[in-house]
């Protein structure tokens, strides 16, 4: 069962879309995962064949659980043959998913023994399980801690120390295992308030806002909206997430993630768009590549992502990758927003209602279409001078959507 | 056959009764065997039923007796109940060591009757043991100890003989040639093939007798265990033969028919009844009696087998230490 | 007063003797010339011939003899010069001391006392420097003592001659120089339990004869930088004090085993899995084995030295399991 968010802890089998034997491919998806988040396709990341699945439909899996068992094809990695015998048609399944992408020099640590002896058959992915001792495990259980949320110990390994001074740190402390979710809604709910307080508590946001006249933005819209068909017709929304997807890639300190590991700068822009639920709930999947993408195919984009939002099928990447979040609320009124940043992203650009004000323009005040845009950004990796550098730029290809 | 000293009417009746019941008791083990009855190894006696009774005749019922795997006919000999060997070899609770040893280790303390060893050579220090501790305690007892040929390669049997000599210990080595160690003729495995002459290489009396005439060795037995009950080890060589092979099967292809048939010419039952027919000290009526009496003895001891009970597997790890007070961890 | 572990084990020797009647001693050189290690020097002229016994070269013969005698009624403490030789009396003890009381339904029991001496470090080289207590740990039937203190080198003795089966006794010939004052409150001892030798709360190391000395030596180093350790001397080798195990677990959650015997299908691949069938759920760290180098003992004495457990080594060994290597 794969991770598919920072605070995903089951998820539900909805449907396999391969069965046994089947060949699978990079980037398939085989199958529908039901989160707190939604439906997720989840795709392969290797070639071959289905040995086995291990769960069934409507199963309910802790993230970890083996869901299906992989035969990779292809060579082996140089240096493994001998070691990993070939999997004999009709034989024992062999574990040759888990065989290191490259071969291993020197004596391997505790952990990569560990693996070696049979801990990955707990994961989807190789690295993915959480290694703890007994101890630990139970007095996680014990003290009601999340043994995804304690940084590892010696030898990469969570030791019972690690877990009380976790379970210590008031922070991070989860006094006891709350009662399960009543239904979908409070399950949605909860997993919105675990993302944000994470993000309020580990990430000092700072503010800028910048007012913006987009007339000459909309009407371009307007004349190129003119001689297509309404199918084709592009949004606005997707003006403001090509402009802000085109900034962030010339933003090397508002556009990455900031986890355990430390500052992971992208050069690519997998932008989140803020989307509503059915039913409730704002989830943000990314469009990927958003940076490349001209104002038709970033149209596209944002529909297919809605649409699939709204009826399921996002995959799991899409769930993941982001890099840097839009979220617009124009279309309640609201005037403009001061965002709190999806964790572990650097930053989130809000954008407010496009308003008809009198505004300062060719030298007299005149009514004209304007914006306030708002950036909420880590200032762990940027300061307000970067910031408001970030904004200017969004302006910038804002009132240039022509530009391919 | 030896002359017949001292020997009376009911003591020659005695001893051919004794080997009898062996005779029949082994037969009888051949068929239980392939009836499934019982299982492992079964070594048989019979041919050599002459060495155990007339040995064990010549011993008190406080001396000791050390024996080999091949112990079915000094058990029977000491005056184990039959039905107790029997029950033994059947696995059961009943049996002479509670089923726990079968065929290879019938045990019988109240008898002094020490096994049952089924290591060549591996009872032998155990009887010099048993010798000393009856030294140490000034008890006025004998160990009888019985070993093959076979035993006589062993470095437990020239290290024991040894001692006992160097330590003046009151034993009896009884070695029962008969001729082969499994299926090695003496003469394939030793450079001396006159046990008593190694004997006496270790400054011990020693000789060698007719096996198959059992009043011949329990004259020879007699005389050993005088020597012994004054405080010394001595050796007696029984040469004697096997009628079956070593273990329960197997193709004997190491020796001929004509010898085996030379041999069952010698059988001791027949030599005894043919002499004592002869002295007068036995008649064909006491025979045929004995017969029906040692047939019902036979009868009843595979009947006790039979009705014996299996030790439930709950008792699994019993005897192994002996039991300990629970208040000794305090 | 300052005693040797030597004079304890004669002063044992001495206590056997006078109380028990049946007792007597046998073994190789153990009267006239007066035991390979001393041990039972003079105690001819106490006792004479007929308990102080000399017997020739012939392990398996006088140790079958110690077990019929043990059959026959007496008590019989039997020296195996060191457990090298006792590999010529294997027969003996295994197929018979062990199995008689089985064999025979429980009828008959071997209480015989075999001692030995046992271990490195004194560079005899490889056939003189086996560890072998724990090969015979494997075997039901008997009970295997290692007495790595005064005190239990003093009393065990006397206990186990009290006992109704077979025990052996393996005394570390680098323990026989070891001296120090006996323990006036101890007048007996037990053959069941391990004991606690240092408490400690972040780590245990389970060890048994020569290696508690060196172990308490580790402990006192690793104190020095914050660590604290639990040295527990398992003493009984069989059959092995669970609770004590447990115990220990519960309050350290962590293990090392230090064992002069050889890892692969040793003692240490016992305890570890003991440990693991107890208390897995106890352990904070992977349990880890410090034992001798899988070579037979060589001679120099640096390789020898590298081959053992040592206290440098067994420090590291323990930082490793504390996270601290």
């Amino acid at each position: 069962m794969p991770s598919l968010g920072a605070d995903m802890e089951r998820g539900r089998i909805v449907r396999w879309r391969v069965k046994q034997g089947d060949a699978v491919h990079r980037g398939q998806v085989i199958v529908e995962i039901e989160t707190d988040k939604g439906l997720i396709d989840v795709e392969c990341f290797h070639e071959g064949k289905v040995l086995e699945l291990l769960a069934n439909e409507g199963a309910e899996l802790a993230v970890g659980a083996v869901i299906a068992r992989l035969d990779v094809a292809g060579p082996l990695p140089e240096g493994t043959h001998d070691a990993r015998p070939l999997p004999r048609i009709g034989g024992a399944p062999t574990d040759i998913a888990e065989a290191p992408a490259t071969p291993r020099l020197g004596s391997p640590s505790l952990g990569e023994r560990s693996r070696a002896m049979g801990g990955d058959k707990e994961g989807a992915f190789p690295g993915d399980r959480i290694l703890a001792s007994p101890l630990a495990k139970r007095r996680a259980a014990e003290l009601g801690v999340d043994l995804a949320t304690v940084p590892a110990g010696h030898e990469g390994r969570i030791a019972a120390e690690d877990v009380e001074r976790a379970a210590r740190a008031p922070a991070t402390t989860q006094p006891s295992t709350p009662p399960p979710p009543r239904d979908a809604k409070e399950a949605m709910r909860r997993a919105v308030a675990a993302a944000m307080a994470r993000s309020k508590r580990e990430i000092p946001h700072y503010y800028l806002w910048q007012a913006v006249d987009v007339t000459d933005a909309l009407g371009w819209l307007v004349r190129h909206n003119e001689a297509r068909p309404v199918t084709e017709r592009v949004l606005f929304a997707a003006v403001l997430a090509r402009a802000v997807a085109r900034a962030a890639a010339a933003a090397p300190d508002l556009n990455g993630t900031y986890d355990e590991q430390g500052v992971h700068a992208s050069a690519a822009v997998h932008l989140g768009f803020a989307t509503a639920q059915r039913g409730g709930g704002l989830i943000a999947p990314a469009i990927l590549d958003a940076h490349t993408l001209d104002i038709d195919a970033m149209m596209r984009a944002i529909g297919d992502l809605v649409q699939r939002v709204r009826s399921g099928g996002l995959r799991g990447r899409e769930m993941s990758a982001g890099t840097i979040t839009l979220t617009s609320l124009g279309d309640h009124g609201v005037d403009g927003l001061l965002p709190v940043i999806q964790w572990p992203q650097l930053a989130i650009v809000g954008a407010g209602r496009v308003a008809e004000r009198p505004w300062m323009h060719g030298g007299a005040v005149t009514p004209r279409s304007v914006l306030t845009l708002s950036l909420a950004a880590d200032h762990r990796t940027s300061d307000g001078h970067g910031g408001a550098r970030f904004l200017q730029a969004v302006e910038r290809h804002l009132l240039h959507p022509e530009a391919p | 056959m030896t002359a017949l000293p001292a020997l009376d009417g009911p003591t020659a009746l005695e001893l051919y009764r004794e080997m009898l019941l062996i005779r029949r008791f082994e037969e009888r083990c051949v068929e239980l065997y392939g009836a499934g009855k019982i299982r492992g190894f079964l070594h048989l006696y019979d041919g050599e039923e002459a060495v155990a009774v007339g040995v064990l005749r010549a011993l008190a019922h406080h001396d000791a007796v050390v024996a080999t795997y091949r112990e079915h006919g000094q058990a029977l000999a000491r005056g184990l109940p039959a039905g107790e060997v029997m029950a033994e070899l059947f696995g059961k609770r009943e049996g002479s060591s509670g089923g726990r040893g079968g065929s290879m280790h019938v045990f019988d303390a109240k008898r002094r009757f020490y096994g049952g060893n089924a290591i060549v050579g591996g009872g032998i220090p155990i009887a010099v043991g048993l010798a000393l501790a009856d030294k140490l305690l000034a008890r006025p007892n004998v160990t009888v100890c019985f070993f093959g040929e076979g035993a006589v390669a062993e470095g437990e049997f020239h290290e024991s003989l040894n001692l006992a000599s160097l330590w003046r210990l009151p034993v009896v080595f009884v070695c029962e040639n008969n001729l082969y160690a499994m299926g090695s003729a003496l003469d394939v495995d030793e450079a001396e093939t006159d046990v008593a002459a190694k004997a006496r290489g270790y400054r011990m009396a020693a000789e060698r007798v007719d096996g198959m005439d059992v009043v011949a060795v329990l004259a020879a037995a007699r005389r050993a265990v005088e020597i012994a009950r004054k405080g010394a080890p001595c050796l007696l060589e029984m040469r004697t033969y096997r009628f079956r092979a070593h273990s329960m099967f197997d193709s004997q292809g190491y020796r001929d028919k004509a010898e085996i048939e030379r041999w069952r010419a010698r059988d001791p039952l027949t030599a005894l009844a043919h002499t004592g027919k002869a002295h007068g000290l036995l008649d064909d009526a006491a025979l045929a009696a004995a017969e029906v009496a040692v047939q019902r003895e036979v009868d009843d001891a595979v009947a006790f087998a039979e009705r014996g009970t299996l030790e439930p597997p709950e008792h699994l790890t019993r005897h192994v230490t002996a039991p300990r007070d629970p208040g000794r961890r305090a | 007063m300052t005693v040797s572990y030597r004079e304890c084990c004669k002063l044992a020797l001495r206590q056997c003797l006078d109380q028990e009647p049946r007792a007597f001693l046998m073994g190789e050189d153990v009267a006239a010339y007066g035991g390979c290690y001393a041990v039972s020097k003079g105690l001819l002229d106490l006792y004479g011939p007929e308990r102080i016994r000399d017997t020739p070269l012939s392990e398996s013969a006088f140790v079958g003899v110690g077990i019929g005698a043990a059959m026959g009624g007496m008590r019989p403490i039997v020296e195996v010069m060191t457990c090298n030789f006792s590999l010529l009396a294997l027969d003996q003890i295994i197929n018979n001391a062990a199995t008689l009381r089985h064999m025979s339904g429980g009828q008959l029991g071997a209480p015989v006392v075999i001692r030995m001496a046992t271990g490195a470090g004194r560079q005899l080289a490889a056939q003189h420097s086996h560890s072998f207590e724990g090969w015979y740990a494997h075997i039901p039937g008997l009970r295997i003592l290692a007495p790595a203190t005064l005190e239990d080198a003093r009393f065990m003795l006397p206990a186990a001659l009290r006992e109704q089966d077979p025990v052996m006794i393996f005394e570390h010939i680098f323990l026989y120089n070891q001296e120090g004052e006996l323990d006036a409150k101890v007048t007996a001892v037990d053959l069941e339990r391990a004991a606690v030798r240092r408490r400690g709360a972040h780590l245990s190391i389970l060890t048994y004869g020569a290696g508690v000395q060196k172990s308490l030596t580790a402990a006192e180093a690793l104190a020095a930088e914050g660590l604290d350790v639990e040295v527990i001397d398992l003493r009984v080798l069989r059959p092995l004090d669970d609770a004590a195990l447990i115990d220990t677990v519960k309050r350290t959650h962590r293990v090392l085993v230090v064992d002069e015997g050889w890892r692969s299908g040793g003692l240490s691949a016992e305890l570890v899995t003991r440990v693991c069938e107890l208390c897995f759920d106890e352990l904070d760290a992977p349990p880890a084995r410090l034992c001798t180098a899988e070579v037979p003992i060589p001679y120099p004495k640096h390789l020898e030295d590298a081959a053992l457990p040592q206290p440098a080594t067994i420090a590291a060994a323990a930082r490793r399991v504390c996270g601290r290597g």
